[in-house]
């Protein structure tokens, strides 16, 4: 009774309390989209099927009006820490919220006559899609563990549910469960290096644990803190489908509805690793010894086996999604010299991760515009492309060599940051790895270049070379990927300037 | 799209235009153009891609008469920044040994385009051939290692369409090889130019920066660092030469590449890979082009012997002749790796001829294809009989091929040949057998084709059109004038070569410099004595021995 009673004193205003100021400008990005969110669900219940043909422009303006408190944030360009250093708002957390929201934005513009046309529920189809992305919104400004977490959950159940939305579609069921199964497995390992890392961290702030990390005594002879971080990693790989943590992710890709096999493959792949740069680069930072031959097992198997495995492949999304564990590989690359060429290292991440998305986004744009008239994924199907949708041929085309790092195409610029950050290392892994990635680009290009051989050289399989029809919307989402491909390449300038972040890495005293 | 003439002639010396953007905007211009307009007008796309690519090509020759004779370093430089944050900037320049490569890659374009035929997907066609010219032309220009790297790697993507599409035979098989032989020398030049530009701020201080003449100058890695950086843009430009054993991709692409595809191939491509080796070997990494020489001298010396003995036993026309770049550029390895004056001029002597020579070649054997539907030798029989002029022009081209004094392909060889008997002896003593195989195969082949009974087949074989003579005529008068007075050349690109084996005598510690003096006009070089000699080339840019 007695501690009832002390339980409830405590409960009682502290007279030296006063409610924390919130920063509603910061968080206003969040805010709106919330409110979108909301909204979304409301007028689904309240209108049910007359709303259906709303919700797709609904969700876009939500994503559109997202982005104006997004541009005054950047116009202002300050660094604001918001709930006692958990949230931060800086240059590179809204750069990264910007690429969620575009992004958002495209799948959404994929999803229109797909998900309209096909047999699914649309309305939740967009809910669901508003909220994933919000959770990807948070985790760009998160640097505590258990905002991360609670991002992490936030944006990948939603994504598992998306996964099998096909209704009765057994291999999207299929896609679905495995994806579930496998997220619920990484995000347990995940909690338990969490839990451990709050043990001898002693905080579940970032900035505090790499503090305490950096203590002499923490440096070395403490195997729980390698323990900690290896799990930590691991789970967030199982997200960026790293090797060994990737054999979800072919199914996944392949019995998902497409539209969400982009979402999957950019924007839940892209959080993933907004989550590993949160962690690494503003915790773990301060234990290279066990961050660096660690992500370079990781960055190694997953460009090695996904190219190797790709090359293998007769569907295209399977192949994509092999392509974008090798594509993982390469973006894990620059951890490798997280402690030796910390700026060079955390803009190369960003910046190949920006690029990516643009790239990979395109490329599933242009297939979900051909499965229209191919109603196949099979690389053959694509066949004689050239002669009766030579638009989407060549925007396939620029995607694909961008992808193989052609210049000056985004995907190389994007290569040649990541070489830059590993060769500026000066280390021996750095070299390694660079030299690894060297050797895997060309494997890459082989399969790349199968798929644009196909389109331009090959004839249609039935010889049916009939032009088909393919909806704005598809167009813009392709236009969309492309101006960025395109952009990024030639002018890299636009995003380096957002990417080189210096005062936030120094303010830290990292680097 | 195209340049006002008014502005050239306003040019009041050599900066005011900026001529070296325009040579690689106008005919990207022009594949924009080509891109915007509607497939069905079929006619129009021939007639830009001419009109841009002449425009480009007069531009090149106005290149050569406002280039500052005498004078060594880069001219008409152009430097813009493009990402700052990494150094890189378009620096653009030409001194005398890209000044011709420019004006070849000018001059062979509107050739290769008005020369070949091409009957479907015309509209993509010509605007991948424009694309190519601009990355051609960018390659030679560039003075930045990243630009010149996207040029580098942006001249795949056309030649890789240009062969699939519209080449013959196996020719994805061909275009697919020739794609990632090539990406995997572009990957590792890529990493070794990282490697360099790090390793170069690193040893000077300062801004990280990717510009040629900077890095060159600073010298400032060590060794070790600078070898294995070699090794890095060697494979990539060994692939592009090619230099054995990386050449297995060269007689499946040139064989199976449309007449044009394999005009530009012979002339220009090539010649990225042995320009890169001048330009970003000797110039850039003087110390490691000295330590891999002997290793490269041997390579050059070996394509040389090979590539003449697979074209020996070949038995399809067009690969005799692809097996026979080979061997031609295996003396401009040899010639350039000897580092000598007479050697390096001697190899950018045969960069350009063999571009005229061999470029002439494939156009005379697309031509008996267009005719014959068939480029096997032993179908092909007694066609003087029937087409003696046809017979006469192409006896011009391969005598100049063979490398018969008078015409342009013996300035090079033979200077190509003293420089490297100077400094590697016994590598030139083994290069000279390939000289004489090279008459033999050449000889051997036009015997079989043009000589000997009218076989059935043949008897239709139609004469040279007066087109077609037109497309040729201007390169049959440069082999003629490059081979009388090949000085044109050699005053230009003289004093450039000068500086660059005087760049390597004053950054490589045990390279002892060995040049000749030109006096006289018969005088034959004592080996190994600072003797007088024969040389087309003018007594200005003498320089005195050892």
């Amino acid at each position: 009774m007695s501690t009832l009673l002390a339980a409830l004193s405590q409960l009682a205003p502290d007279p030296g309390y006063s409610t924390p100021r919130i920063d509603w400008h910061g968080l206003a990005p969040e805010i709106v989209l919330s409110a979108g969110g909301a909204l979304l669900v409301l007028l689904d219940a309240i209108k049910l099927e007359r709303a259906k043909a709303w919700m797709p422009a609904l969700a876009n303006l939500t994503l559109l009006g997202t982005l104006i408190p997004i541009l005054t944030l950047a116009v202002e360009g300050s660094t604001r820490s918001l709930f006692g250093g958990s949230f931060v708002v800086d240059p590179m957390s809204l750069l990264l919220k910007a690429m969620f929201l575009v992004v958002g934005y495209v799948v959404i513009l994929l999803s229109t006559n797909y998900v309209a046309e096909g047999d699914y529920w649309e309305s939740e189809y967009y809910t669901l899609l508003t909220t994933s992305i919000l959770g990807m919104v948070v985790m760009a400004s998160a640097r505590d563990l258990l905002m991360i977490f609670v991002a992490l959950e936030l944006l990948s159940i939603p994504a598992y549910m998306l996964a099998a939305w096909r209704k009765g579609g057994r291999t999207s069921n299929e896609a679905g469960m495995k994806y579930y199964l496998m997220g619920v497995f990484a995000s347990a390992i995940l909690l338990y290096g969490m839990s451990l890392m709050y043990g001898v961290g002693r905080s579940t702030r970032l900035d505090v644990i790499a503090e305490n990390l950096a203590r002499p005594e923490m440096q070395s002879g403490v195997p729980i803190v390698t323990l900690a971080m290896v799990f930590i990693v691991v789970g967030f790989a199982f997200k960026v489908s790293a090797v060994p943590f990737h054999q979800w992710a072919p199914d996944t890709y392949e019995g998902a509805p497409t539209p969400v096999t982009a979402f999957l493959a950019v924007a839940s792949k892209a959080a993933g690793f907004v989550a590993l740069i949160q962690v690494v680069f503003y915790g773990f930072y301060v234990r290279p010894d066990i961050i660096e031959p660690l992500f370079f097992v990781l960055a190694v198997a997953s460009m090695t086996v996904g190219n190797l495995i790709a090359l293998r492949q007769t569907n295209v999304v399977r192949m994509l999604a092999y392509s974008g564990i090798a594509q993982a590989g390469f973006m894990l690359a620059p951890f490798v010299v997280v402690g030796d060429n910390f700026d060079s290292a955390l803009s190369a991440v960003v910046i190949y991760l920006v690029i990516y998305a643009a790239m990979n986004l395109g490329a599933f744009a242009v297939i979900i515009a051909i499965a229209r008239k191919t109603r196949s994924a099979e690389i053959t199907s694509l066949g004689g492309l050239f002669s009766y949708m030579p638009g989407m041929t060549v925007a396939m085309t620029i995607f694909l060599a961008s992808l193989t790092g052609i210049p000056p195409l985004g995907g190389w610029y994007a290569k040649f940051s990541v070489w830059s950050a590993l060769l500026g290392a000066e280390t021996a892994l750095g070299v390694a790895m660079a030299i690894v990635m060297a050797v895997n680009t060309v494997i890459a290009a082989y399969y790349y270049l199968n798929i644009a051989k196909t389109m331009w050289f090959d004839d249609a399989p039935d010889g049916d070379v009939a032009p088909v029809k393919v909806p704005v919307g598809l167009t813009g989402a392709v236009g969309i990927a492309l101006v960025a491909t395109l952009v990024f390449g030639v002018l890299p300038g636009l995003l380096t300037d957002i990417a080189a972040f210096g005062p936030v890495s120094a303010a830290l005293g990292g680097g | 799209m195209t340049v006002d003439p008014t502005l050239l002639l306003a040019a009041d010396g050599p900066v005011t235009f900026p001529i070296l953007p325009a040579l690689i905007l106008t005919p990207l211009l022009g594949a924009l153009a080509i891109f915007f307009v509607p497939a069905r007008r079929d006619d129009a796309f021939k007639q830009i891609a001419l009109l841009t690519s002449v425009v480009t090509g007069v531009l090149s020759i106005y290149l050569l008469t406002a280039f500052e004779t005498g004078e060594a370093g880069f001219q008409f430089v152009v430097d813009q920044s493009w990402i700052s944050e990494f150094g890189i900037s378009f620096h653009l320049g030409v001194d005398g040994i890209s000044l011709f490569l420019v004006v070849l890659t000018g001059v062979m374009f509107p050739i290769a385009i008005m020369g070949a035929k091409i009957t479907h997907d015309i509209k993509s066609y010509y605007g991948w051939l424009l694309v190519l010219m601009a990355g051609s032309m960018g390659v030679f220009l560039a003075l930045d290692l990243v630009v010149f790297f996207l040029f580098f790697e942006v001249v795949l993507v056309p030649m890789y369409f240009l062969i699939g599409l519209w080449g013959h035979g196996d020719r994805i098989y061909a275009a697919t090889k020739f794609f990632l032989y090539t990406m995997l020398g572009g990957a590792f030049m890529l990493v070794a130019i990282v490697a360099l530009a790090i390793l170069n701020q690193r040893g000077v201080g300062g801004d990280l920066t990717f510009d040629l003449v900077q890095i060159a100058q600073n010298q400032a890695i060590s060794t070790e660092a600078g070898r294995w950086i070699f090794v890095g843009f060697a494979i990539a430009f060994a692939v592009k030469v090619p230099v054995f054993p990386l050449h297995t991709w060269l007689p499946d692409a040139h064989t199976e590449a449309p007449t044009a595809g394999s005009v530009v191939l012979a002339a220009v491509m090539l010649k990225l890979g042995t320009y890169g080796f001048v330009r970003f070997g000797l110039y850039l990494l003087p110390e490691a082009a000295h330590w891999a020489a002997p290793v490269m001298l041997t390579l050059g010396v070996i394509g040389i012997i090979y590539g003449a003995i697979c074209a020996t036993m070949q038995k399809d026309l067009k690969r005799l002749v692809a097996y026979s770049s080979i061997a031609h550029l295996g003396f401009v390895i040899l010639g350039v790796f000897s580092i000598t004056t007479q050697g390096i001029e001697g190899g950018i002597l045969i960069m350009v001829n063999h571009g005229i020579a061999t470029g002439a070649l494939f156009l005379l054997v697309g031509w008996i294809y267009e005719r014959r539907h068939t480029r096997q030798i032993s179908e092909l029989s007694g066609l003087q009989k029937v087409a003696p002029v046809f017979a006469g022009v192409f006896t011009l081209v391969m005598l100049a091929s063979i490398g018969v004094p008078g015409l342009n392909g013996f300035p090079g060889e033979f200077l190509a040949l003293l420089g490297a008997f100077q400094t590697a002896r016994w590598w030139a003593v083994v290069a000279v057998i390939g000289v004489i195989l090279a008459a033999l195969y050449l000889l051997w082949a036009y015997q079989r084709t043009f000589h000997g009974p009218v076989t059935p087949g043949n008897e239709h074989f139609r004469e040279l059109r007066w087109s077609e003579g037109l497309v040729i005529a201007p390169l049959l008068a440069l082999i003629v004038f490059l081979g009388v007075y090949p000085a044109v050349m050699l005053d230009r690109m003289g004093p450039s070569v000068d500086a660059l084996v005087e760049h390597v005598d004053e950054q490589v510690d045990d390279f002892e410099r060995v040049e000749i003096t030109y006096v006289g006009a018969s005088d034959i070089p004592e080996p190994g004595h600072d003797d007088d000699s024969d040389g087309p080339a003018s007594d200005e840019h003498g320089e005195e021995g050892e």
